[in-house]
């Protein structure tokens, strides 16, 4: 068993090593600026997975999480003084506290039901997003949000935003990773496959479903914060309906219950788009698709299939040596 | 140990119990039959508070347990098997027993992120008390198996091996014997006189009459919610009642 740990181990150390040198491979600015979106959604898709692929509780609209972090973050540095850092930590526990207390209500309904509820939420959300121009700039967006500093060393270009960026992700991803391989990682998992039986054992399954559901809002919370201060600018069509569907379809197609897959999902579907341009706004309905094609053919995700792939072929190779050592 | 009092449930207009009381023994297994649709499991699911019943109480040791919780019952002593299985499917066999190892174990969110110390401890010793619950069941080679995958007999023995690695002072099984073969049935009786030895407190619900008198010191008979004997398997099976009840007549 101590082998399956340092052979995560080893997978985590390879993964992050090559998202902190990937940069140094890459030509011109424009991939690097990709990566740092791709660094963002992955760390929206682990904390949507931690909920919906490990505690099996659906959530349609974190992207009112992601918009919550960003401004709250982006309307209080823009008008204040304030340590961003400091904001980016208070903006993160004060979704951190709405999430647990709208996670109370919510939690309780299931299936078609809770996204029903989390997907109002994210309406009711974007709506305050738009009306509140006061404070939110409304329709027309958020600007003049400053970078983030350490002292004098401002995060303001691409390469310094990579690594800000992929920090916070692979922290969130190893965090995400030893969660999920603990006890509460094994409850939230038989919640998901019987839940009446996980509250038999003992799970109480109502507060915990609340407190990931927390977690994963606060992730979101971060990520939106970090967003606010690379953009620079923020509006509303970020945060939307829109976006939830979207990190929906990331985990689906990576993955669920895999961080691995939540990042797979979140690289594909960022870089797609760019690709997908040219069925301008029909591409929710190549989502969709996608979706759908998923869930019909490959219910475990990407991920999944590399895994049945690697080990088809590794039986293969087995086999070949088998075969040389008869003859 | 346990103790029912006046156990009402009323669904709608349906009485599915009326009144029925009796107790558990400490350290002994008694069984509790009747004919389909008697109330067997709606007791079950009662006592173990998945179901508030009308009237009535539930007491465990003493302590008036009626309006528990399900998830409060388990770090009290008290767990249950289903009827149909109720695995945690997309996980291995080791991991399924883990969890049955939840409320003796307490790392919250926060510990397991960061793996601190206390929480690796815990871990290790998680994993060996669940190996040797495998091993008590004999289900220690399949550890490594999804439990989804595993044949409904062994799927049986998981769930037991789940309930026991809870520590409980009383295990309530729901038809245990129901689609096991005679072999597997009989092995299954040795298993629940092993269990009752490591003194635990064994109750049933089951169909299967040769394991029931085979195993139990006392026996309950439900039939139509009612209580309608409670003895020994010698006094029951020649209860003329009982014998009525099972056979249709009168």
């Amino acid at each position: 068993m101590i082998t399956e740990k340092r052979r995560q181990l080893l997978i985590f150390l390879i993964f992050a090593l090559a998202a902190l040198s990937a940069p140094f491979f890459l030509k011109g600015n424009y991939l690097l600026n990709v990566l740092i979106f791709v660094g963002i959604n992955t760390m929206l898709a682990v904390g949507l997975n931690l909920l919906l692929g490990y505690a099996g509780q659906i959530s349609l609209g974190h992207a009112a999480f992601f918009g919550m972090g960003a401004y709250l973050s982006g309307i209080i540095t823009a008008r204040y003084p304030v340590e961003p850092f400091l904001v980016i930590a208070c903006a993160a526990a004060c979704v951190g506290v709405i999430a647990f207390v709208i996670g109370f209500p919510i939690l309780k309904l299931k299936g078609h039901y809770l996204a029903m509820a989390t997907l109002g939420f994210g309406i009711i959300m974007y709506i305050i997003f738009n009306e509140t121009v006061e404070w939110t700039g409304g329709p027309s967006g958020l600007s003049g949000i400053p970078n983030l500093r350490i002292g004098s060393w401002v995060f303001d270009n691409d390469w310094n935003n990579y690594y800000l960026v992929w920090s916070f992700t692979l922290a969130v991803m190893l965090l995400s990773i030893n969660l999920s391989q603990s006890r509460i990682g094994r409850a939230l998992r038989a919640i998901h496959d019987s839940e009446v039986a996980a509250r038999v054992m003992g799970v109480r399954a109502r507060i915990l479903k609340v407190q990931i559901f927390t977690v994963s809002a606060v992730i979101s919370a971060v990520a939106g914060s970090l967003y606010a201060h690379i953009m620079t600018f923020i509006a509303p069509s970020s945060f939307g309906f829109h976006f939830s569907v979207e990190l929906l379809t990331m985990i689906v197609i990576g993955g669920l219950g895999s961080i691995y897959g939540s990042f797979l999902g979140a690289a594909i579907l960022t870089m797609l788009p760019e690709f997908l341009r040219v069925f301008q706004d029909l591409d929710i309905i190549v989502y969709g698709l996608m979706l759908i094609l998923m869930t019909m053919f490959m219910p475990g995700g990407l991920i999944s299939g590399l895994e049945s792939v690697m080990k088809i072929l590794s039986a293969r190779i087995g086999k070949r040596r088998d075969d040389h050592a008869q003859t | 140990m346990l103790r029912l009092n006046g156990i009402t449930k009323v669904f709608g207009g349906l009485i599915a119990l009326e009144d029925v009381s009796f107790s558990v023994e400490d350290g002994s297994i008694t069984g509790v039959i009747g004919p389909n649709g008697a109330g067997k499991t709606t007791l079950f699911n009662i006592v173990t508070g998945l179901y508030t019943q009308t009237t009535g109480e539930v007491y465990l040791d003493g302590q008036n347990i009626s309006l528990f919780e399900t998830e409060a019952l388990a770090k009290l002593g008290l767990v249950r098997t289903f009827q149909n299985v109720e695995l945690f499917g997309k996980m291995t066999v080791l991991e399924n027993v883990m969890v049955g190892l939840h409320t003796k174990s307490r790392s919250g969110i926060f510990s397991s992120a960061f793996r601190l110390p206390g929480q690796i401890r815990e871990e290790k010793l998680i994993r060996e008390k669940s190996r040797g619950w495998l091993d008590f069941t004999g289900m220690g080679d399949l550890a490594e198996m999804t439990a989804g995958s595993l044949p409904f007999g062994k799927g049986r023995l998981l769930e037991i091996s789940r309930a026991l690695a809870a520590g409980p002072k009383i295990i309530l099984m729901d038809e245990p014997a129901a689609g096991l073969n005679s072999r597997e049935t009989l092995e299954l009786a040795g298993l629940i006189r092993k269990i009752r030895e490591s003194g635990v407190t064994v109750v049933l619900v089951e169909h299967d009459m040769d394991l029931v008198m085979d195993v139990c010191d006392a026996i309950v008979v439900l039939n139509l919610g009612k209580k309608l004997a409670q003895g020994t398997p010698r006094d029951i099976q020649e209860n003329p009642d009982v014998i009525a009840a099972y056979l249709g007549e009168g």
